[in-house]
């Protein structure tokens, strides 16, 4: 069995953005330093380290979940999703849009945990009504927008994700 | 705010998991879904020289419904138990429960045994257990055990855990006909540790129990005759009797407030809702 | 967004420049910036005392631990720095790391440099600090009483400043009218709590005795000076410089420069650049947070409700050192402490007091919040006594709209306004009616609901002088006279003809660069995309003054104002250039659509680009007039913005915007939550810039301000615990808790700013808790006198108001927990044993150590120092939470065999408790009774951040140490409580906790 001794650094192996990577980490290394300062994947933020903000939102096997509550090993064979991996390319999603065109954001720091909230919302019940949408909202803080531009951002999003009209 | 250093065991199996928490006795600590653990690691409040990972060991990711009761395996999540789809049909009340712990973000993570492992008196899914008369079944090298809800929580994060066991299932009793349940909370914010939360269950005969956390060191119990004589005083009794203190989000006096308030609706609805 | 070229871009709402890297994970805050290789990471030992002397700090242990490159403490920080400046006369220092006495928890003591943050955190647990405790004071006005303890004996007192103020003749008008009314209004302490927390990334070259210091600092840059000074360099040796993003502000972020001086003294110790990332705790205990406030305000009333003379008596909490710039929250708000209301004589007593809580700081807002809540207060006040309708006595108090501009008793010069015409805009559009009938039916129904309304005057821009006001006329003669607040804008064009605009506004997530954009390119006639902004700074390459970056709402009115001028400058001279090739006069040259022509003749045009571009190429050819540099940097400063004058006038700001805001509250009758049924909101904050960005202001300032109306308060307890130590107990709203407000407009263009903007950010941080406090006041007692209102306003503290008197138990509830008093962290309760040793024989026990060994709860091991002093090591905790302590244990008031009191001090990592109990024997039949009463207090982190857990826990740890005393003494113990306990104790002692 894996057993590893505190200073032991270790290789960490799982997908991110669908590539596999590897890092090598100590048993207490948090899954958002190792993206963050391993791997340098920075468009995760931190904002608390107990769970609160939800600001380091990844998804872990497509379901949102606080990186700063994981351990880096125990990502091991894990497919995680970080903002970095939301558009193709250099064209936004319709989620990522809809936030610009609702001014969804303004400091942008709390925003990469909150698309990928959202966007896991979106491929697990793509008729979520506002209700279920304020519901995956509330476990993140935004202290800039006063949240009415994300919940409508999100209504948009939905909508063009689902092919019905765009305004919310 | 990193945490301390502790060495980490990803157990595969069952018997490595009994192996390393009886070498690491007291100072080993087993993590799964870490969402009550890893803040407080984090912060140094907890500083285990050890910890093992249990979520990969498969016999403890099932969800049984067997004769009367749902056995819940201890890396189970609770978004798991959330999307069970016999969870409203056999356990409503902890349907009722559910969407008030924390936030779905870390329900994703977190467990149900690990919610019951922290015995955090705010805690819903320990208030369920305790309400619906559950049991935790734990392991050691030696011996396993089952102990009734009642006697694993023993106080404020304490329970009947010794060195070198974990917990590796609970069981809810499963809904009976013409039983009715309610839940009810108020929190600071939407997603916030209990100021109170009642749990109700009413049953055929026309009795019920109420459950209530967030006040005592642990969920506390008070059972009701048939035809509710002496309702409110009964909760009076109650509320004063849970001993209440003070805090930075609400004062002992609020809590009472609450019990006899709260209690007393979330009772009413468990009766009218029985079936 | 369309990007057409026809119209305007200004005033209109185009999608953000700054939004697709921001979106994508490609955001460029400080902790994602590259630093150098060889960069160490930075953490601080911090105070777990409100007040305590520091007798020594052994860094031994911690210098040999694993990755660490130095541990530097107070003293050496002072031997390489200067006491950063204070705002006021007083001789006082204020340093950046405790030197010798610690003033609030979480003030540095000593700082880790390791080779990476983990690491430099188990080196910080490793430093052994001997305290010893002192007396604390929380509470403004007990700072100020005689035998309060004194944080800074230099002061002789807390009281570092006070200045009274008088304008007009407020005694005479005070004695002219009937009616003289009067509040006492309590604000306290919140912050607006960025999602990212402080960063520092600093180096030092000796050669050049030059330090290089990136930060998120968000200005103002007169904070420059004031670092440069403390570390003893010239200003050209501290280059400081800010990341492209910041994680929001809020005016929080001013407060990290003293970061800045210790990363850079780090970085000098240690010989290699040192980064530190604030984490949360650190940024809730020790960053900065708005004042608290206690005020008394009284009006001068006539019997319709006219008010004729304000009296202000302000007591100002600016924690435990009077840091730069405080205490300006007190004086921003000077020019307009008579609000929106046209009111000619006014006296105003301010006094500062330093008290054992984190050192106070710029924060949205900014000393409105504070003023507003008292004086919205006061209206609903006169209102209620004088039988008069609430909105009516704000309408017979406004300021005409002919009377702009409108210069205030206090010396403000409102630039515009027409706020009757604003308020009857919002109670039509706002619907008010419509919300009367709302409350009417609730009432009838017998459902709490009240209407709450809030008028306030947003300055924004602040004049730097206004801070001088703290000063005598005397001291700022011989100081010299401050005013102005400098704007600066460069604009450049490149040998391609692209625009480059730079400015040092530092924004924190507000869209500067889209908003310059949208100002240059109209102003040039080129598509946005022409124009690249840049809105960071660095002190070496940047035109910049110390009234550059990102505060008092001064973007809009100055920022793009000097941006705007500085267009100007370089389109007139552009002109000259385009009229020479078009063979047409100057005046007669028009910019549109990427091309400049003559008016009137389009088709007699040349490329944007070609004209721009001819100075890089073909300077020969430029026109006699137009000299060769196509860069325009722009200091603006607004005239208006003088000194304070010899009477102690004071412009303190040079726009002046006004809110009406109006709200319904409801309660729910079964949990007694308050929630909002609507809200509405008025502004007029002159010409909008960006329609979009400037409701995102006010929903932003909105939140936050219902954050601070219900849910979040810096809370600490008589012993200087800080106990809001987590965002599990400072709370944030969420997207639950924050409804949509009504947003309404009205503008009047500020005749004072190059564009007719004024600030918008802060309105409502200060109109929204009062307005919401007044609907509340409505709701709970809608006529007679006004009820207090504390915020934060919780279900807790209206519950005795809604629910009314609490029926008593029926039976007696055995072992009462007096539960912690007005706020302390304190725990007192009680218990007995009976125990089967004669009295004699537990007396003797007692006094044992090695009893005491067997009974203190984890002990490993008692020393005994004198026959009533022992020393212990103990292992303490619940669950999983759980420190080994190092425990002073005395006994005295010895009344042998009678009753003893066992005091008790521990300090660990985890924090500090400290207790005393005392111990009474008495004779049973076959035995003795062992009764105790306690009394216990617990601090440092473990009460940040474990608050909630922490009664149960100490409950737990003090009726182990009995129940092991009950069976030491070879009894058992039966009462209740420690009939529960032992159960537990067995297994903490066990260490089985799950």
């Amino acid at each position: 069995m894996p057993r590893l001794t505190k200073d032991d650094v270790q290789p960490v192996g799982f997908k991110l953005n669908g590539r596999p990577v590897v890092v090598r980490v100590t048993p207490r290394t948090l899954l958002t330093d190792a993206l963050r300062h391993e791997i340098g994947a920075t468009g995760t933020h931190v904002g608390c380290e107990h769970g609160v903000c939800g600001a380091c939102t990844v998804q872990v096997d497509g379901e949102p979940a606080r990186a700063c509550l994981m351990l880096a090993h125990q990502a091991d064979g894990c497919d995680i999703r970080t903002v970095e991996g939301l558009a193709q390319g250099d064209a936004l999603t319709p989620l990522q849009e809809a936030f610009r065109a609702h001014f969804a954001l303004q400091c942008g720091f709390c925003t990469a945990g909150i698309l990928m909230t959202l966007d896991a919302l979106f491929s697990r019940q793509p008729d979520a009504d506002e209700d279920a949408i304020r519901e995956a909202l509330s476990g993140h803080l935004c202290r800039c927008t006063g949240y009415a531009p994300i919940v409508q951002a999100a209504l948009t999003a939905r909508n063009r994700i689902k092919g019905g009209p765009i305004d919310a | 705010m990193k945490p301390a250093p502790f060495d980490y065991v990803a157990a595969t199996e069952m018997s490595e998991a009994l192996d390393a928490l009886h070498q690491g006795g007291t100072e080993a600590r087993v993590i799964a879904g870490g969402q009550s653990l890893v803040p407080m690691l984090n912060m140094r409040l907890a500083r285990p020289a050890m910890l093992v990972d249990i979520t990969r060991i498969p016999e403890l990711s099932r969800i049984e419904a067997k004769g009367d009761q749902v056995t819940i395996g201890a890396a189970v999540r609770q978004s798991a138990l959330e999307r069970w789809p016999d969870l409203a049909d056999r356990l409503p009340l902890v349907r009722a429960a559910l969407p008030w712990v924390g936030h779905a973000q870390l329900r994703n993570r977190g467990t149900v045994c690990g919610s019951v492992a922290h015995a955090d008196p705010s805690a819903e899914l320990p208030l369920c257990l305790i309400a619906l008369g559950g049991n935790v079944t734990l392991r050691s090298r030696r011996k396993t055990r089952t102990v009734a809800a009642r006697d694993f929580f023993q106080g404020m994060m304490s329970t009947d855990l010794a060195p070198g066991e974990m917990i590796v299932s609970v069981a809810f009793p499963a809904r009976k006909d013409g039983t009715g349940f309610a839940f009810r909370e108020v929190a600071r914010r939407h997603g916030d540790f209990a100021i109170v939360a009642c749990a109700a269950t009413a049953r055929p005969d026309g009795t019920a129990t109420l459950a209530v956390g967030g006040v005592a060191d642990t969920p506390a119990t008070l059972d009701l005759p048939a035809d509710m004589a002496d309702l409110d005083d009964r909760l009076n009794e109650f509320a004063w009797h849970l001993q209440a203190r003070d805090d930075l989000h609400a004062t002992a006096r609020y809590r009472r407030d609450l019990v006899r308030r709260l209690g007393h609706t979330t009772l009413k609805e468990a009766l009218s809702c029985r079936d | 967004m369309k990007d057409t070229l026809d119209s305007p871009l200004v005033g209109r709402s185009v999608a953000r420049v700054e939004d697709p890297a921001l979106l994508s994970g490609r955001g460029r805050y400080i902790d994602d910036l590259p630093v150098a290789a060889g960069t160490l990471a930075l953490a601080f030992v911090r105070s777990p005392h409100g007040h305590a002397d520091i007798r020594s700090v052994d860094i031994d242990e911690a210098q040999r631990a694993q990755g660490v490159v130095a541990v530097i403490t107070g003293q050496e920080v002072a031997a390489r720095t200067r006491s950063m400046t204070v705002g006021v006369k007083a001789d006082v220092d204020c340093w950046p790391m405790a030197i010798d006495r610690v003033r609030y928890v979480g003030e540095p003591v000593a700082m880790i440099v390791a080779t990476d943050r983990y690491l430099a955190e188990d080196a910080a647990d490793l430093v052994v600090v001997d305290y010893a405790p002192l007396g604390v004071v929380v509470d403004p006005v007990a700072a100020l009483s005689e035998d309060a303890p004194v944080l800074h004996p230099s002061l002789g007192g807390n009281l570092i400043n006070e200045r009274r103020f008088r304008y007009g003749d407020p005694e005479a008008a005070f004695d002219a009218v009937p009616h003289r009314i009067g509040i006492d209004v309590t604000y306290p302490r919140s912050a607006c709590t960025p999602i990212e927390t402080y960063g520092v990334i600093a180096s030092y070259e000796p050669g050049e005795d030059a330090y290089d210091v990136t930060a998120n600092f968000q200005g103002p840059f007169s904070i420059h000076a004031v670092v440069a000074r403390s570390l003893n360099v010239p200003g050209n040796r501290l280059r400081l410089r800010t990341p492209p993003d910041s994680g929001g502000s809020f005016g929080i972020k001013q407060g990290v420069f003293p970061y800045m001086i210790l990363a850079g003294i780090a970085a000098r110790v240690a010989g290699a650049p040192v980064k530190w990332i604030e984490d949360r705790l650190e940024h809730l205990s020790a960053s900065v947070s708005a004042t608290n406030r206690q005020t008394r305000i009284e009006a001068a009333v006539e019997a319709d409700g006219r008010i004729t003379a304000l009296d202000w008596d302000q007591i100002e909490d600016c924690g435990a050192h009077l840091r730069a710039p405080e205490p300006a929250t007190l004086y921003r708000m000077h020019g307009n402490m008579t609000g929106a209301y046209d009111i000619p004589n006014l006296a105003i007593r301010n006094r500062v007091v330093l008290t054992n809580k984190t050192p106070t700081g710029l924060n949205r807002g900014f000393g409105g919040p504070q003023i507003y809540f008292a004086l919205e207060r006061l209206m609903d006040a006169i209102a209620r006594q004088l039988g008069l309708d609430r909105l009516e006595v704000i309408r017979r108090n406004l300021i005409p709209a002919d009377a702009f501009p409108y210069r205030t008793a206090s010396g403000a010069l409102y630039d515009s306004g027409d706020y009757e015409a604003a308020m009857d805009r919002a109670v039509t559009e706002g619907g008010l009616a419509e919300l009367y009938a709302r409350r009417d039916k609730a009432r009838a129904e017998g459902r709490r609901y009240g209407i709450g309304f809030a008028c306030v005057v947003e300055p924004s821009v602040s004049n730097m002088g206004y801070i001088t006001t703290v000063l005598t006329p005397e001291e700022r003669a011989k100081a010299g006279p401050k005013n102005g607040a400098q704007a600066t804008a460069t604009i450049a064009i490149d040998p391609l003809g692209s625009v480059t605009v730079k400015v040092a506004s530092v924004p924190q997530g507000q869209g500067h660069r889209t908003v310059l954009a949208q100002v240059v390119a109209d102003k040039l006639g080129v598509p946005m995309a022409a124009v690249r902004v840049l809105a960071d700074v660095d002190t070496m390459r940047d035109a910049w003054s110390i009234a550059s970056g990102n505060y008092a709402s001064r973007f809009a009115p100055a920022v793009a104002g000097a941006t705007e001028i500085a267009a100007t400058r370089l389109r007139d001279k552009l002109a000259k250039v385009a009229a020479a090739q078009l063979n047409i006069a100057p005046e007669d040259v028009s910019f549109a659509a990427g091309r400049i022509a003559a008016k009137g003749n389009p088709d007699n045009s040349l490329s944007f680009a070609r004209v721009a571009a001819t100075a890089h190429w073909s300077p020969g050819t430029l026109p006699d007039s137009v000299d060769q540099t196509l860069r325009e940097t722009v200091f603006w400063s607004p005239p208006g913005l003088k000194a304070p004058t010899a009477e102690d006038g004071i412009n303190s700001s040079l726009c002046h915007g006004f809110i009406f805001d109006f709200c319904g509250i409801e309660i729910d009758p079964e949990t007694a939550e308050p929630k909002i049924d609507r809200y509405v909101t008025m502004h007029d904050c002159g010409r909008i810039l960006h329609p979009a960005m400037v409701d995102g202001q006010v929903r932003g300032g909105f939140a936050q301000a219902v954050g601070a109306a219900f849910l979040e308060e810096y809370a600490y307890g008589e012993d200087g615990s800080f106990q809001s130590g987590t965002l599990a107990d400072y709370l944030l709203p969420t997207v639950m808790e924050v409804p949509d407000p009504v947003i309404l407009h009205h503008v009047t263009p500020s005749p004072f700013t190059p564009l007719g903007a004024k600030g918008v950010g802060e309105g409502n941080c200060m109109s929204t808790p009062v307005c919401i406090a007044n609907a509340v006041a409505d709701a709970l007692a809608p006529e007679g006198k006004a009820p207090d209102i504390v915020l934060p306003v919780t279900a807790a503290k209206l519950a005795p108001r809604i629910f009314g008197d609490e029926p008593n138990p029926k039976n007696p509830v055995p072992e009462t927990e007096v539960g912690p008093t007005t706020g302390g962290r304190k725990l007192t309760g009680e218990g007995r044993a009976v125990v089967k040793a004669s009295r004699a024989d537990v007396w003797q026990m007692l006094l044992d150590p090695a009893t005491l060994d067997a009974i203190i709860p984890g002990s490993h091991g008692v020393q005994k120092i004198s026959e009533t002093h022992f020393k212990a090591d103990v292992t303490l905790g619940v669950g999983p939470v759980r420190s080994r302590y190092k425990a002073d244990i005395e006994l005295s008031d010895l009344d042998p065999p009678n009753a003893v009191t066992l005091s008790g001090q521990a300090a660990g990592p985890l924090g500090t408790g400290g207790g005393h109990g005392r111990i009474t024997l008495t004779d049973t039949e076959d035995g003795t009774e062992i009764a105790y009463r306690y009394e216990a207090e617990i601090g440092g982190k473990v009460a940040s951040v474990g608050g909630r857990l922490l009664d149960g826990a100490a409950k737990v740890v003090i009726g182990e140490f009995f129940r092991a005393l009950a069976r030491h003494c070879g009894g058992s113990a039966r009462s209740g409580l420690l009939a529960r306990l032992i159960g537990l104790v067995d297994r903490i002692r066990k260490g089985g906790r799950s």
